[in-house]
């Protein structure tokens, strides 16, 4: 006899992104796992710029904004004087891949015993479409207008593959949120990424493929469709680096 | 009489953080300042200390945002291309009401510049090296002893008013060696408890955010200036500087840090020859101390400014005279150490040759 | 037996909910607008609702819960 509801740990206030945006089942797999782990009171959260910069509003942990691209270094900072919080990052693709790579590579070759979850939806969201480092190729966005040309505008970085070469990294795991099967995948993925950094087990990244409905300009539903046929090709699921695991 | 023990300006200012009670240093090697670095890489472990190298200055001073915003006291420090990298950071420490202590050795700029001593920095931390409206006290000392007591007063400015205190110092002072006495500082601040630091709500308060957004520019005014009062309050009672023979003189050098000292040189040899030289030297670059120059500028027949850059802290001198006297410059840059011959030529032209 | 019982002023109408009803009971509802100028989703025969919670774990919005 399943019951859901709101987790305690992720607020009341109204989220403000848009229809169909997988943050918002982000957000609420964050909120169960900090729930089902007991640790609102110790965790502290980490959100740079981008569309999930108002997270700070949206999680009832203490919360920290930081500056584009460098919350793996905020983070950084927040263990380093407390190591007994669980300290977790929620950071985009254009803040991760992009502007902040150097923090992310550097966060995880030293084993920063944090946690992080990517948001990868191939696009800048917050300011309107332009093309992200994870942006496929061929793909149209307000500075890729006839799609992303490699030629000149490169190929897109696989986080996961990239961060599962360094030793400091205890887990690194791409899941998506497109159906059931997917969120429930995702949702332990965040637990096993939560419970890695209560372990000690070091850093644990879980990079979640989600949709953009408005910057794709496709319906709530179509982009899920989209992000099935195009984008999980291109990122495959899975366990990248599990120092429990055999990987 | 305390004990004195002989010490490199960089690794003194190191230790004084330490025992004003820092425990995090965020850092990354930059010539002339990269000694503060590793005296806290080998002395942090000892007292259960972070010492942490950073991958970037922009990252160093991320994690002083995350630590000081954990509550704890963090020192980074730098050199100017790598102050450059972390403005941004600082804007964003200011902008959220973050206590920390950041020190620029000085080096000849701009771009790569060189790696001798420099003032070329003071536009950039007094007016505001990031974006914003935002003020970060600034406090020049001018020896190593008078470092080690700043450094350890900074921490404390820093947790008072909640917001970040630059020690600006120079490639001469980091790297000299003067004897130096560690015990003398007592805390003259009554300092509140961190209630707002991100230490987890342990479910027995509301949650605490540490953030500079505000979307909404009624809120983002007010918060702007609501800080600008406490800057107020700040130019109010803690502007500071130091007069030496300015009773009689016709001339007033205006001249911090080092310079200072070759310019009490240049000062003493003037007087030998019946020159009637004094010295204003600013030692909070913001606040500016204006008191002075307005107590002087309708008694001296001019104000002469040296410093080791082509002359920044010029216009704070002359907003402070507004006028009433003239205000001349001498300066060297690049690196380049006037020398107090070189001042003292300078004042000789000034009087006309007339005694 | 629980019920899925949907928000309608939370809801932005994103229809997700509708891609994973296993009992295909749940439909945005055009002739409805809430607040925010959305079509509502909801339960169009709540007797067939089994309680599985799917429509809740893929709302972006929480606007789903499921409860006796």
């Amino acid at each position: 006899m399943a019951t859901f509801k709101r987790p305690h740990s992720l607020t009341d206030i109204t989220l403000h992104y848009c229809p169909g945006c997988n943050h918002g089942i982000v957000h609420r797999l964050v909120a169960e796992t900090i729930d089902e782990l007991g640790i609102e009171g110790t965790t502290v959260g980490v959100a740079p710029v981008g569309c999930a910069v108002f997270a700070y509003n949206y999680f009832e942990c203490d919360m920290q904004e930081a500056a584009h691209g460098r919350a793996p270094a905020v983070a950084t900072g927040i263990k380093r004087v407390n190591p007994d919080n669980v300290v977790f990052t929620y950071q985009g693709d254009g803040d991760l891949a992009a502007i902040g790579t150097a923090e992310t590579v550097h966060a995880a070759a030293r084993g920063e015993n944090i946690t992080v979850i990517f948001i990868n939806n191939a696009i800048y969201g917050m300011t309107g479409g332009q093309m992200a480092p994870t942006t496929l190729p061929g793909q149209v966005t307000q500075t890729s207008p006839y799609g992303r040309d490699v030629q000149t505008q490169g190929y897109p970085l696989k986080i996961c593959e990239m961060l599962s070469t360094l030793d400091g990294v205890a887990l690194a795991e791409r899941c998506a949120v497109n159906n059931i099967k997917n969120i429930t995948e995702t949702k332990k993925a965040i637990k096993k990424a939560f419970q890695n950094q209560i372990d000690k087990k070091g850093f644990s990244i879980i990079e979640v493929l989600s949709t953009c409905p408005t910057n794709w300009g496709l319906s709530p539903v179509e982009a899920l469709k989209w992000l099935e046929e195009n984008m999980i090709p291109y990122y495959p699921l899975g366990v990248y680096k599990d120092k429990d695991g055999d990987k | 009489m305390e004990e004195k023990v002989l010490m490199k300006g960089n690794e003194a200012l190191a230790r004084a953080a330490i025992e004003a009670g820092c425990r995090f240093f965020f850092g990354y090697p930059i010539t002339p300042q990269t000694e503060v670095a590793a005296y806290m890489a080998k002395q942090m472990p000892k007292i259960g200390g972070t010492f942490l190298q950073a991958e970037s200055e922009v990252a160093a001073i991320n994690m002083v945002y995350g630590a000081a915003g954990a509550g704890a006291r963090v020192l980074t420090s730098s050199s100017s291309p790598g102050v450059s990298l972390k403005s941004e950071g600082i804007s964003y420490i200011a902008g959220s009401d973050l206590p920390c202590v950041i020190c620029n050795i000085v080096r000849g700029g701009p771009g790569l510049g060189g790696i001798q001593p420099a003032q070329s920095d003071y536009f950039q931390a007094t007016k505001g090296g990031g974006h914003g409206d935002y003020h970060m006290i600034v406090l020049a000392p001018c020896s190593v002893q008078e470092m080690v007591n700043l450094v350890k007063e900074a921490f404390d400015l820093a947790d008072y008013y909640r917001m970040p205190v630059m020690i600006m110092g120079d490639g001469m002072l980091g790297q000299m060696m003067e004897p130096v006495s560690f015990g003398s500082y007592k805390s003259s601040k009554e300092l509140a408890e961190k209630t707002w630091a991100t230490t987890g709500t342990k479910l027995e308060r509301k949650r605490n955010i540490i953030n500079s957004l505000y979307i909404t520019p009624e809120e983002l005014e007010k918060l702007v200036v609501e800080r600008y009062k406490k800057y107020d309050t700040i130019i109010e009672s803690e502007a500071r500087s130091e007069e030496y023979m300015c009773e009689d003189a016709d001339i007033i050098i205006a001249a911090y840090g080092t310079i200072a000292r070759v310019s009490k040189t240049a000062i003493k040899r003037a007087r030998d020859k019946g020159l009637k030289v004094g010295l204003i030297r600013p030692i909070t670059l913001w606040p500016f101390d204006k008191k002075p120059f307005e107590k002087y500028s309708e008694k001296v027949k001019s104000f002469l400014t040296v410093e080791m850059s082509m002359g920044q802290m010029i216009e704070d001198v002359k907003l402070a005279v507004s006028g009433k006297a003239p205000v001349e410059f001498y300066g060297r840059t690049g690196g380049m150490i006037p020398t107090p011959e070189e001042i003292l030529e300078k004042l000789e032209n000034m009087m006309g040759g007339e005694r | 037996m629980s019920k899925a019982y949907f928000n309608e002023e939370v809801c932005k109408g994103c229809g997700l909910c509708e891609t994973v009803c296993p009992k295909k009971i749940v439909a945005i509802n055009k002739e409805k607008l809430n607040k925010k100028g959305f079509n509502p989703a909801g339960v169009t025969d709540i007797d067939k609702c089994i309680g599985c919670a799917f429509c809740a774990m893929i709302c972006p919005d929480c606007a789903i819960e499921v409860k006796e």
